[in-house]
């Protein structure tokens, strides 16, 4: 067996009675870039959540860097891997910089000590901002950023978090056209990053993602190498809709065409 | 753009030095103004356990138990909000809001209307409490002991709904209280809900309830960071290495106590735990390291100086401090939101 960043053996998740999945078995290798592909409510997000050790699976197990991901304190998995939520909790005024300097917790709970003192951790954050194109919003209140400024910011935290891991649902949902794909390829540029993430977009998962997960959502998957798994009759069945591939300067491009398969 | 907070140890000193002053203020000031110098020459003697028979020392032992309560109530009011509105997201939150106090004023209106002295009115509010904050930890046992951390949303609103339940199932209560109990008792109870010192004479419980204060914040400051993580949602606290479950479940009891021991010493003073907090976020920003011990020191000073006007400004007559801190600190509050 390869030493696999995250491996799932036979994980089932439900939601209230329904198997979204079953019996699911997945290698992700440091490096890889995993897109999940699904219609909306196949368990993307729930799935993420079980990854990231926050819900628990309904069966099976979930190994992160080589250990089963409940033996990982609270602490340790802060290390191991982020977790890019598609909504936010903003109550009160703080600013961009904060909560990305906040999302270094653990290096202040003794859990690798790298760097500590405040000058440091700001330097890191203002560069994670840096890095998704948001710098500018450091001294702004979150609470008055454009959804998408808001994400910006929310991934900037995460990478501000310094994990091998980052899940990802749903990380260009309000971007424009410019920044979805350059928020895509700046983290795609961070190769010691491994990324699993939720991509309604198949254009984005296609261009981003080394390999994918179709998930049905009445728990059958196909999993596989993106260029082996997102194909015009995949994705057709997926979603129910008839999609086609084209070819554009090289690149894959899905098109829906509007009909619905009966 | 938010200003760049104040400098925190810098704000914090301005507060201690604020707090120092205010309880100046308050030995000082009162029916009998007493000058300074005789006030630190009694005290002297006082911490040298020796007496002389002196006006000061004699407004000393009256008003230093008073004071120090009155700091200790207003510091354990001041923590509880801040630490509620930030553990339940929710800047309306108040010390009240999760029914320990209603429990509390419920046990010690029925410990007047039976005819008990002062201590034992104390000691009910105390029971009261604590059998308000079971009643919590029971009913919302889900949410505050659940092994991970909430995915399902609505968790932090069952704690608050279920406080808010407790203090109406409290208020109820003591309605009927009030409505049977003997009419010659009703100002003495009335004055206990709003909130009064005058109780306060026992020099050795006034510096236990500072202690008790003091304490009670060194405990929260150790969940600061924790908690102005879980500021931004208890899914991504846990995901950055936050143990949210096993934090908001201290920091309730944590409330539940200061709030049910600030209720006994001095009733259910208003407004201080709910404006205090909102005051300091907006001068230091949300760093709970900062906002807990910032709010703690202006909830002791608000207390303060709202006492020391009430028994000065229509003295020999006292007014309770509960509808003086909301008098003082309404205005603060208005104007604050008044600035762009």
């Amino acid at each position: 067996m390869t030493a696999a960043l995250l491996a799932c053996r036979a994980l089932d998740v439900r939601y209230a009675q329904r198997w979204l999945i079953r019996s699911l078995d997945i290698d992700v290798a440091a490096g890889e870039r995993w897109a999940l592909v699904g219609p909306n409510g196949a368990g993307k997000s729930t799935l993420l959540q079980v990854l990231a050790g926050v819900r628990a699976a309904d069966g099976g197990s979930i190994e992160l860097a080589g250990r089963l991901l409940s033996r990982w304190s609270v602490a340790q998995l802060a290390g191991l891997r982020a977790l890019v939520a598609d909504r936010w909790f903003d109550p009160f005024a703080t600013r961009a910089l904060d909560t990305v300097m906040a999302a270094r917790y653990r290096m202040h709970q003794g859990v690798g000590k790298a760097d500590q003192t405040e000058g440091r951790s700001e330097q890191f954050a203002r560069e994670c901002l840096l890095a998704m194109d948001c710098e500018a919003l450091a001294q702004r209140d979150v609470r008055q950023l454009s959804r998408g400024e808001r994400q910006r910011v929310a991934l900037a935290a995460a990478l501000a978090q310094q994990t091998p891991l980052v899940l990802l649902d749903e990380p260009i949902s309000h971007q424009d056209p410019r920044h979805q794909v350059q928020v895509l390829h700046r983290l795609g540029q961070r190769t010691a990053c491994t990324y699993i993430g939720a991509l309604h977009d198949i254009n984005a998962a296609a261009r981003f993602a080394t390999h994918a997960l179709l998930l049905a959502g009445d728990g059958r998957w196909q999993a596989g190498t993106s260029q082996s798994v997102l194909t015009q009759q995949n994705l057709s069945q997926l979603f129910g809709t008839s999609i086609v591939q084209i070819e554009i300067d090289a690149h894959r491009v899905f098109v829906s065409t509007g009909g619905v398969p009966s | 753009m938010l200003p760049r907070p104040l400098h925190a140890t810098r704000a914090l000193a301005v507060l201690l030095a604020a707090a120092v002053a205010a309880l100046a203020a308050a030995l000082r000031f009162g029916s009998v103004e007493v000058d300074t110098g005789a006030l630190l020459r009694a005290l002297r003697l006082l911490v040298l356990g020796a007496s002389e028979p002196s006006l000061a020392s004699t407004v000393l032992a009256l008003r230093l138990p008073r004071a120090l309560t009155g700091m200790a109530v207003g510091g354990m009011l001041a923590l509880s909000g801040a630490l509620l509105q930030a553990l339940l997201r929710n800047s309306l939150a108040d010390p009240y809001v999760l029914g320990v106090s209603g429990g509390a004023s419920c046990a010690a209106m029925l410990a007047i209307a039976l005819g008990a002295g002062a201590a034992a009115v104390a000691l009910f509010a105390a029971g009261g409490a604590l059998a308000a904050m079971l009643l919590l930890f029971l009913l919302a046992h889900r949410a505050l002991f659940a092994r991970d951390a909430p995915v399902e949303p609505g968790r932090d609103s069952t704690i608050l709904l279920t406080g808010v339940m407790i203090a109406s199932l409290c208020a109820a209560a003591l309605s009927i209280v009030l409505s049977l109990a003997p009419d010659g008792r009703l100002r003495t109870m009335v004055f206990w809900l709003l909130g009064d010192l005058g109780g306060a004479v026992n020099l050795a419980l006034a510096a236990a309830a500072a202690l008790a204060w003091v304490l009670l914040l060194a405990l929260a400051l150790r969940d600061a960071p924790a908690l102005t993580l879980m500021l931004g949602g208890e899914l991504q606290a846990y995901t950055q290495g936050v143990a949210t479950t096993r934090v908001r479940r201290r920091l309730v009891a944590l409330t539940a106590v200061a709030t049910g021991s600030a209720v006994a010493l001095a009733g259910a003073v208003g407004f201080v735990g709910f404006v205090a907090p909102h005051l300091v976020r907006y001068f230091v920003g949300t760093n709970q390291r900062v906002v807990l011990p910032a709010a703690s020191l202006l909830g002791a000073i608000l207390v303060l100086l709202a006492d020391t006007i009430g028994r000065t400004i229509a003295a020999p007559l006292q007014l309770p401090v509960g509808a003086l801190t909301a008098l003082v600190g309404v205005p603060v509050f208005l104007w604050q939101l008044q600035r762009p």
